[in-house]
């Protein structure tokens, strides 16, 4: 067990949960600012993905790709909230539940008849296609280190937004005590539409930025919603900073625990239940770390003012 | 005497013509198809689906000379919904056989509904030991294979290509572990180490680190599906791809290669069949199966197109008649028909005996790619559960 293999993991694990955070940073800001849980986020997150394999069959430039299906899960979110969303605000959790759970279903479909079943590919733009040599026989693609580095970029941004603008006033605000930003004078639903819009967008850049590494499938969207929930649910709802450090930590924990369970096991057992166990455990890990979280800090680790 | 005999044969032409007549005033021949539909495994519903259909297509809508009435139901990957499905199939629309499924959780569950409701089960995928085994029934046929029969052509290829040091990763669940088993159970090398990974997992890089760290003459992993798409990729850039040679089980096939690409050129797969089996019956196969649905057919289609072809043979030894179910099942039995694959015969456990080839990924000059045959590994492979069945 080299040193070299211990960075190595830990790169693995910090990546991993760069990648998470781009998800859940969307989602617990439509979460944290309009009490709306929206389990449509993962389809959203697809969607960014298709978007970005159609307009680069189109464009067949990467970045314009980008471009477009930014725009385009935009319009989207914008066009969801219009059409469904805002009729739901009001209304109990389990109204969202319901609600966006039958978007989930029915965008998987809609995206099955359109792009088929069959499971689509982006590929790593050429200029960036590139790897650097990790470890002895390992390659690391410059992409995972653009995705590492798109991923600190939108934390940064967001973090800025959020405390040092005039909108994000209004945003930390709307969230806490909408009745009186309303009566001072701000449409609060257009604020909720563009925030809206922009955590669906969010989600699309994930979606865009995750394609050449994952499969672009029906369905992509909801095994990693359900990441980004405990992800959010560890941070603190609502709280961006708490969905970056929740996110680092359970890539951490997740990969590290993938890389050493079974080898930790084997010094205490013998080889081939250590090979059953092992997985089993690392698998249950964030969940672990989650009901210990949960259990210390009922409100998650950064839990939003005001909540 | 002769009187006697006169009347012997008045009476026989008399119930061969009844007969005849019969035949030709049938009702439709339903036949009820039950594959996964929709869901991240959608694609390979349907090919089994496009496949059936395609078969009977190419027959001028008949089998066996009667009319033919196809229900599709999708199953959702759901065994409760597949049980439901298949029993409204068997009770309310009376058909006389259901052609799936796609996977061996859904057969379990569907088996008894289907054959104790009067039908024949033809698989046209799965195919799990039990079925094979102790459990075998007389109305279920299978078209693809035994399951632990394409992680066996993998193991039984690495002993005999001079692997030293393989690295094996599967999914955390029952198949999975069968399918580790399966290769273990020809290779004889050094398995560096075992891998369970959560079913369904996205990002390899742990994994491939430890593949790295490992350094293995080869991998074996079988990764279904979407978990297939994003581990080639990730074999691929991670550079592992010129070093380890990369062994698949259901990882690399016509149904993950559009996605796939050239980062799987050059991997290995186990299989009974490639789309560039060199037949003619193949290749108007596979050449119709690309105008009609605008994809390379797989596995999952062609074992579907025997089914239907497989029918077809019976119900012509019957004369269209699927009443006698012992008539039927005899002639079912005898298997005959041109299997796309070549050779083709049932086991006393009706599941076929043939030829496994190892299978390797290649571009077409189209750019299409698809899997082609490289060498066989087993010749006439009968599973080794028909010994527990108590079927002769």
């Amino acid at each position: 067990m080299s040193t070299t293999f211990l960075l190595v993991q830990t790169l693995n694990g910090l990546q991993l949960g760069v990648l998470l955070f781009l998800i859940a940073a969307g989602l617990t800001l439509v979460f944290g600012v309009m009490d709306f849980i929206n389990l449509a986020h993962g389809v959203q997150y697809m969607l960014g993905a298709y978007f970005a394999v159609a307009f680069y069959s189109v464009t067949g430039n990467f970045l314009a790709a980008l471009l477009l299906a930014l725009a385009a899960a935009l319009v989207f979110g914008i066009v969801l909230e219009f059409l469904i969303f805002r009729h739901l605000y009001g209304r109990d959790h389990l109204d969202h539940v319901i609600a966006t759970f039958g978007i989930i279903l029915f965008l998987n479909s809609a995206v099955k008849i359109v792009w088929g079943a069959a499971p689509l590919s982006l590929p790593i733009p050429e200029a960036l296609s590139g790897s650097i040599l990790l470890m002895d026989g390992l390659l690391y693609p410059v992409w995972r280190l653009v995705i590492i580095g798109s991923g600190l970029a939108v934390a940064a941004l967001l973090y800025v937004f959020v405390n040092y603008t005039r909108i994000g006033m209004l945003v930390r605000a709307g969230s806490t005590h909408a009745p009186i930003v309303a009566a001072l004078g701000v449409n609060i639903s257009r604020l909720f539409t563009i925030v809206f819009g922009f955590g669906a967008m969010l989600a699309g850049f994930a979606g865009v930025m995750i394609a050449p590494i994952l499969s672009v499938e029906p369905g992509m969207g909801d095994t990693i919603l359900i990441l980004a929930f405990v992800v959010i649910v560890i941070g603190g709802v609502g709280s961006i900073r708490g969905a970056f450090i929740a996110a680092l930590l359970i890539g951490l924990v997740d990969t590290l625990g993938r890389s050493f369970a079974v080898d930790i096991l084997r010094l205490v057992m013998a080889p081939s239940p250590a090979r059953t166990v092992g997985p089993a455990i690392a698998s249950m890990l964030i969940y672990l770390l989650m009901a210990v979280v949960l259990y210390l800090r009922p409100t998650g680790l950064f839990p939003a003012r005001g909540r | 005497m002769q009187v006697l005999s006169r009347i012997v044969v008045a009476a026989a032409v008399l119930v061969v013509s009844v007969l005849g007549a019969q035949a030709q005033t049938q009702d439709k021949l339903k036949i009820g198809v039950i594959a996964t539909l929709s869901g991240p495994p959608a694609v390979l519903g349907q090919q089994l689906r496009n496949g059936f259909e395609l078969a009977i297509k190419q027959l001028g809508g008949k089998l066996g000379g009667r009319e033919v009435e196809v229900l599709v139901q999708d199953d959702g990957l759901k065994p409760d919904v597949a049980v439901s499905k298949v029993k409204a199939l068997v009770d309310r629309d009376k058909v006389d056989f259901v052609v799936g499924p796609i996977f061996s959780n859904i057969l379990q569950a569907i088996m008894k509904p289907a054959t104790e409701g009067g039908a024949i089960l033809i698989s046209p995928n799965a195919g799990t030991s039990n079925f094979a085994g102790k459990d075998c029934n007389p109305n279920f046929f299978v078209t693809s294979y035994q399951n632990d029969q394409v992680h066996e052509v993998l193991g039984k290829y690495a002993q005999d290509s001079g692997i030293k040091k393989a690295f094996i990763m599967a999914p955390n669940y029952q198949a999975g572990k069968d399918s580790l088993a399966g290769f273990k159970h020809y290779f004889k090398g050094e398995v560096v180490d075992e891998v369970y990974v959560p079913l369904n997992q996205l990002d390899y890089s742990a994994e491939l680190s430890k593949i790295a760290a490992a350094k293995p003459d080869a991998i074996f992993v079988f990764l279904p599906g979407g978990m297939g798409v994003n581990f080639v990729k990730q074999f691929r850039q991670a550079g592992l791809a010129d070093k380890v040679k990369f062994l698949s089980a259901f990882t690399v096939d016509e149904s993950t290669l559009p996605a796939q690409k050239d980062a799987a050129l050059g991997f290995f797969g186990g299989a009974n069949w490639a789309p560039n089996l060199d037949n003619p019956q193949n290749k108007a196969f596979v050449a119709a199966y690309e105008k009609e649905y605008g994809a390379v057919p797989g596995t999952y289609a062609f074992q579907a197109y025997d089914a239907a072809l497989l029918i077809d043979s019976a119900l012509k030894a019957t004369k269209g008649d699927t009443s006698n179910k012992d008539a039927l099942r005899a002639a079912l039995k005898k298997a005959n028909f041109q299997s796309l694959r070549g050779k083709f015969k049932f086991n006393t456990n009706h599941y076929p005996i043939q030829d496994f080839y190892l299978v390797k990924v290649a571009k077409r000059p189209d750019g299409k790619f698809q899997t082609e045959i490289v060498k066989k590994v087993f010749e006439d492979y009968a599973d080794p559960h028909a010994k527990d069945c108590p079927m002769k």
